[in-house]
């Protein structure tokens, strides 16, 4: 048997060359045909006419050639500029608040304690629930009128609290939402690395004499950080692409000092059909991401 | 109860875990605080659409005094309701169902075939998982113009299968390499061609990573907002998500309508979540985690 298998191998492998190569393109040529005209030609599109004033019908003109001109004038437009920065407080409040709080309380239930894996559950429903339901929620719970945090300060004698309509405390709130629908999600993660963590180490390091704060500090942070540095990378691109919650909190007011940078692409640039501007701002979303992505790959993530 | 004593005492009987009552208190303390910020919100949703506007502005935390169901009745009877969730129903499993039957093949290709430019094609398929969606938007509408499927179903799915391809593709092959090539090999030398291997073996023995990839693109497309949002035009196409946006730029100040339809669009996902809670943790989780 042995030999006759020995013997058939070459004719096998020979014919599972050419057999496997034309599985393989039918296999998996759907995949990459979709992904190539439905993601990364649109992708090449949006860099190739980020460059023209167009509105999209017909082919962009020559004589509408603006060079960098979309993008000297995104950078020059103030509420393109304050997207940029509430994009850049989302991503610092996710990273300081959210993820902290999501390790905090995955250090609370990860282990098998009393109500564990109920306050697990609880905690992950609001990131199964869709953006806009979740904003309309706190809509209701931050409206100036019926919401909750206005009967909650008129409880203690208070007035009428606006808070999505203050343009200074708008994209605060919008955070708070967001920190709300997200911590759970990354505590689910952190949970996950931490129950991955042989109990023997726990308890060699508590015969060594270390406490609870020590153990965590020693034993289960350098466990779950591969986790982290998992978790952190997918805040951060979630951050970048913030947009869904915005819409119904605030639509990116008021005086437009809500918005982020997909909202900005989308209200000033879809919604009015300006195709080349927006796709400069489509650009500089994606060289973001990217710049991001490489640089995290290559830096911080180049032992996972 | 002094740290000295600790160590002690442990050390006697080092599997018992000394846990200080006093910490399990402030531990149950913030666990409760927490998940009363999480939940209170939604349940006063949930009861806001029981009530008057009036009782809204005077007992906002309570239950109703008087339980107006009609509130959810006037709502659910509107036909839209249920022509939204059946819309997004019907993305939804489409979404699915083409996801997993363009995804499943070529994960089990770059998994178990060797093919000149494997890694290459496998490279460029998983730069995928950075590109922002959002950067394709206004020239996939274009595309979506032309090929005359602009305010189509189809016009969302097939974006969305190939938005969620690369994520798809990266979870099946790695679980499809947990089934040792000698397998494959031993099939083929028995003369199966890759197609009944694929059908009769990889399958059969990957149902738990198919229905994880199932659970995300399904989660994932149910929620979608932002390309319904571009594409569709008529509201007897919409999603939920839309419908529910609409439904709120018509009776902006009429709240107890409003939470009526909010709590019933979210309900089907919180009840879903609720029987199936093990499957989707472990499928939306999985993600992030194998990615």
């Amino acid at each position: 048997m042995m030999a006759v298998a020995a013997q058939s191998l070459p004719y096998i492998s020979s014919r599972r060359g050419l057999r496997g190569w034309k599985t393989a393109a039918i296999f998996t040529a759907p995949a990459l045909i979709l992904f190539t005209l439905f993601i990364v030609w649109p992708v090449i599109e949006a860099g190739s006419t980020s460059v023209y004033n167009w509105n999209g019908l017909g082919a962009p003109r020559a004589e509408k050639f603006l060079g960098l001109g979309n993008f000297q004038q995104l950078l020059g437009n103030k509420t393109f500029v304050r997207a940029l920065g509430n994009t850049g407080l989302i991503l610092a409040s996710s990273l300081l608040i959210q993820l902290p709080l999501a390790l905090g309380i995955a250090q609370l239930v990860a282990r098998r304690r009393w109500g564990s894996v109920a306050f697990r559950l609880i905690f992950f429903m609001p990131f199964i629930l869709a953006d806009v339901a979740a904003g309309l929620i706190f809509r209701f719970v931050f409206d100036g009128d019926v919401g909750l945090v206005t009967q909650l300060s008129m409880l203690f004698g208070g007035g009428e609290i606006h808070l999505l309509s203050d343009k200074n405390l708008a994209i605060t709130t919008i955070l708070f939402v967001a920190t709300w629908k997200y911590f759970g999600f990354h505590m689910m993660l952190y949970v996950a690395g931490m129950q991955a963590i042989d109990r023997s180490l726990y308890e060699a390091a508590s015969i060594d004499g270390a406490n609870a704060w020590q153990q965590f500090w020693h034993v289960t942070l350098p466990g779950i950080a591969s986790t982290i540095r998992l978790s952190v990378f997918f805040a951060i691109l979630g951050c970048l692409q913030f947009f869904d919650l915005v819409v119904p909190l605030t639509g990116g007011g008021p005086l437009n000092s809500s918005h982020t940078i997909v909202s900005f692409l989308y209200y000033f640039g879809i919604a009015r059909m300006r195709v080349g501007y927006g796709n400069a701002v489509g650009v500089t979303l994606f060289i973001l991401c990217v710049i991001v992505a490489l640089g995290y790959r290559r830096w911080i993530m180049r032992n996972d | 109860m002094t740290d000295r004593a600790l160590p002690a005492t442990r050390y006697i009987e080092p599997t018992a875990r000394y846990v200080d009552p006093m910490w399990s208190l402030v531990r149950l303390l913030i666990l409760f605080l927490v998940a009363g910020v999480v939940l209170i919100p939604i349940l006063s949703t949930a009861l806001g659409g029981l009530k008057t506007i009036g009782e809204l502005r005077t007992n906002p935390f309570g239950l109703p005094h008087e339980w107006l169901w009609d509130n959810y009745i006037t709502v659910a009877s509107r036909e839209r309701v249920w022509q939204m969730l059946g819309n997004s129903l019907n993305i939804g499993l489409f979404t699915v169902a083409l996801t997993l039957a363009v995804g499943a093949p070529a994960a089990f290709a770059f998994a178990h075939l060797k093919f000149y430019g494997e890694q290459l094609l496998f490279n460029y398929l998983i730069l995928g998982l950075t590109f922002p969606f959002a950067t394709a938007i206004l020239p996939l509408f274009l595309k979506i113009r032309d090929l005359n499927l602009l305010d189509t179903h189809w016009g969302i799915i097939i974006p969305q299968v190939a938005f969620g391809m690369a994520s798809s593709v990266l979870l099946m092959r790695n679980a499809f390499r947990q089934i040792p090539d000698e397998v494959v090999e031993a099939a083929l030398v028995d003369g199966a061609s890759y197609a009944r291997i694929f059908r009769s073996i990889i399958l059969p023995l990957s149902l738990p990573i198919l229905s994880t990839v199932a659970i995300i693109s399904f989660v994932t497309s149910w929620n979608n907002y932002l390309l319904p949002l571009v594409v569709l035009n008529s509201p007897g196409n919409y999603p939920w998500p839309l419908g529910l946006m609409e439904f709120h730029s018509l009776y902006t100040t009429d709240w107890p309508s409003i939470l009526c339809y909010i709590t019933l669009t979210i309900m089907p996902a919180i009840f879903v979540f609720l029987i199936a809670q093990r499957y989707i943790v472990a499928g939306l989780t999985a993600g992030a985690v194998k990615a």
